[in-house]
């Protein structure tokens, strides 16, 4: 969050409940709810969620990628909007937020999740891979160099949900039959249709035995 | 924090909710359907476990889906459950998903997930949207003028076949269900999905001793090949003396408010020989009382269809 110079609401003053930070939380609210120039200001600087962050948010440690955190989290969000919203990680789709689609397929500890339907506060101490972890630096995941060589995808929205669904899908073994293959990846739909290139991918990652 | 203390949570708040693996209580909260003030997780309770016991098998309510799906003596002795699992949702919410989330699993009647819409399930009193809408996923037994929502899990069709027992702990300790007692028929009270009480936790379900390694089938009708719920499902559960069917369990998911038991089709069936004809009988008889809506009535030729596909796969004399 941007700290501000000339702003005299600083975050320390907001979270800490010294009475100073009391009478300026109150005063907030009171210049938020009656002036308009207030308002604007309290856009620009974000007040209302330092606000918020006061009386809401939670903490909140797990691994992503790696890389460990350390959170403050609304107890509503999702692991989806954590990822994409609080972290940056963009990679991560949402594409019906219902668990309908695997657009926001991710990995917890291993296992492939719809993150849509996970509360962020629910994942803690929990190890989380997105297709931003993949990669080993500047070499690609053998899927995703065999879903590039394959060409298994159009548009590029599901893919990042299809490849870390292929991922886990090897792992788990699901690749005896090209239909084990269909009704195992079944979770991931794609609107573009690249279906058949998809399974193909896969089936190269699976005889190259990685 | 063990289950007590969840329990006493969930309790003395009007409006807690336990979570578990999320994949329906979330997607009900993202619709504006369930609106708790507390959820109160218990995915860290000890009830993990799938261990075979004296009289068969125990499964943690906590266990995933996909865990109890693909776990060895599952797989041996109750293929069945493994079948009806693996036809559910897809890898990644079986994954999530719990065994008793998914005994919990409300309906997807379009009408209960719309709140602009009536839905006496929802909001008692409201009305039926279904009744005169649009009611192709819904119930043809077992319905009432005031709601004709199906269930929609294929595990609770499973375990009803295979005559589980539930297991449910609340303050004043603990006590078991039949499966088949657990989820209820809407009558005038559609609110009520099923006989937990609010302050109830399941903990367990268990298995009688296998009686159904092998000669089995979850057949399930949908617009898609997968990742849809049922039009109609069919379990069955064979018992074969060489062409002889010595016993049978059958029943239907997908066409009432709970799995539909088939208990005529299944008595005349003990003691029959495996054939088409004696199957195409017990349809007939699965049918007794069947009541279809304007958009349904497909359901009335797709069910005993899918009951004699069902069997002629669990038997095994024609694909």
């Amino acid at each position: 969050m941007a700290e501000n110079n000339d702003n005299h609401f600083n975050e320390e003053d907001l979270s800490h409940s010294t009475r100073r930070g009391f009478f300026k939380q109150s005063t907030a609210f009171g210049a938020i709810a009656l002036a308009p120039g207030a308002l604007v200001r309290a856009a620009e600087h974000q007040w209302d969620e330092k606000i918020a962050d006061v009386f809401e948010k939670i903490p909140l440690n797990l691994e992503v990628n790696g890389v460990k955190h350390s959170l403050k989290v609304e107890p509503r969000t999702t692991l989806l909007d954590l990822l994409r919203e609080q972290l940056d990680l963009t990679g991560t789709k949402k594409g019906c937020d219902r668990g309908q689609c695997g657009a926001c397929t991710v990995h917890v500890n291993g296992v492939r999740i719809n993150s849509c339907l996970s509360l962020a506060v629910a994942n803690e101490g929990k190890k989380i891979t997105t297709i931003e972890g993949l990669a080993n630096g500047e070499t690609l995941h053998p899927m995703q160099d065999a879903f590039i060589r394959h060409d298994g995808f159009q548009c590029g929205y599901c893919t990042s949900g299809q490849i870390m669904s292929a991922v886990a899908l090897v792992k788990e073994g699901r690749t005896k039959t090209r239909e084990q293959i269909s009704e195992f990846m079944s979770g991931n739909i794609c609107r573009c249709g690249a279906y058949s290139n998809i399974v193909k991918a896969i089936e190269d990652v699976k005889n190259s035995g990685l | 924090m063990e289950s007590a203390g969840a329990i006493r949570a969930v309790g003395r708040e009007g409006n807690a909710h336990f979570l578990a693996g999320g994949t329906n209580l979330i997607d009900l909260m993202k619709m504006g359907v369930v609106t708790p003030e507390k959820l109160v997780d218990i995915n860290h309770l000890p009830l993990k476990r799938i261990e075979k016991t004296a009289t068969g098998l125990r499964i943690g309510a906590l266990c995933s889906n996909s865990e109890v799906a693909d776990h060895p003596l599952v797989l041996r002795e109750y293929p069945l459950l493994s079948l009806a699992l693996n036809a559910g949702a897809s890898p990644q919410l079986r994954n999530m998903a719990t065994v008793g989330g998914n005994m919990m699993q409300r309906t997807r009647c379009p009408y209960f997930f719309d709140t602009a819409m009536p839905c006496n399930k929802r909001v008692p009193g409201s009305g039926c949207g279904a009744l005169e809408g649009y009611n192709r996923m819904h119930a043809i037994f077992g319905a009432s003028d005031k709601c004709i929502a199906v269930n929609p899990s294929d595990m609770n069709v499973a375990l009803t076949a295979l005559e589980a027992t539930v297991h449910l702990q609340g303050p004043r300790g603990e006590r078991r269900l039949p499966f088949a007692e657990f989820h209820r028929l809407p009558g005038d009270t559609p609110e009520k999905d099923n006989m937990l009480e609010k302050d109830e936790l399941i903990t367990a379900v268990t298995l009688p001793a296998a009686r159904f390694p092998e000669h089995v089938h979850y057949l399930k009708i949908r617009d898609r090949t997968s990742y849809a719920f049922a039009l109609v499902s069919v379990a069955a559960a064979l018992q074969m003396d060489g062409g002889n069917i010595r016993e049978a369990r059958l029943v239907m998911g997908g066409v009432a408010h709970k799995p539909w038991r088939l208990t005529a089709a299944e008595s005349f069936l003990k003691g029959k020989s495996a054939n088409e004809e004696n199957f195409r009988q017990a349809a007939q008889m699965a049918m007794q009382g069947a009541k279809a809506y304007a958009y349904n009535q497909f359901k009335l030729t797709l069910a005993p269809n899918a009951v004699v596909q069902a069997l002629k796969t669990a038997s095994g004399i024609t694909a």
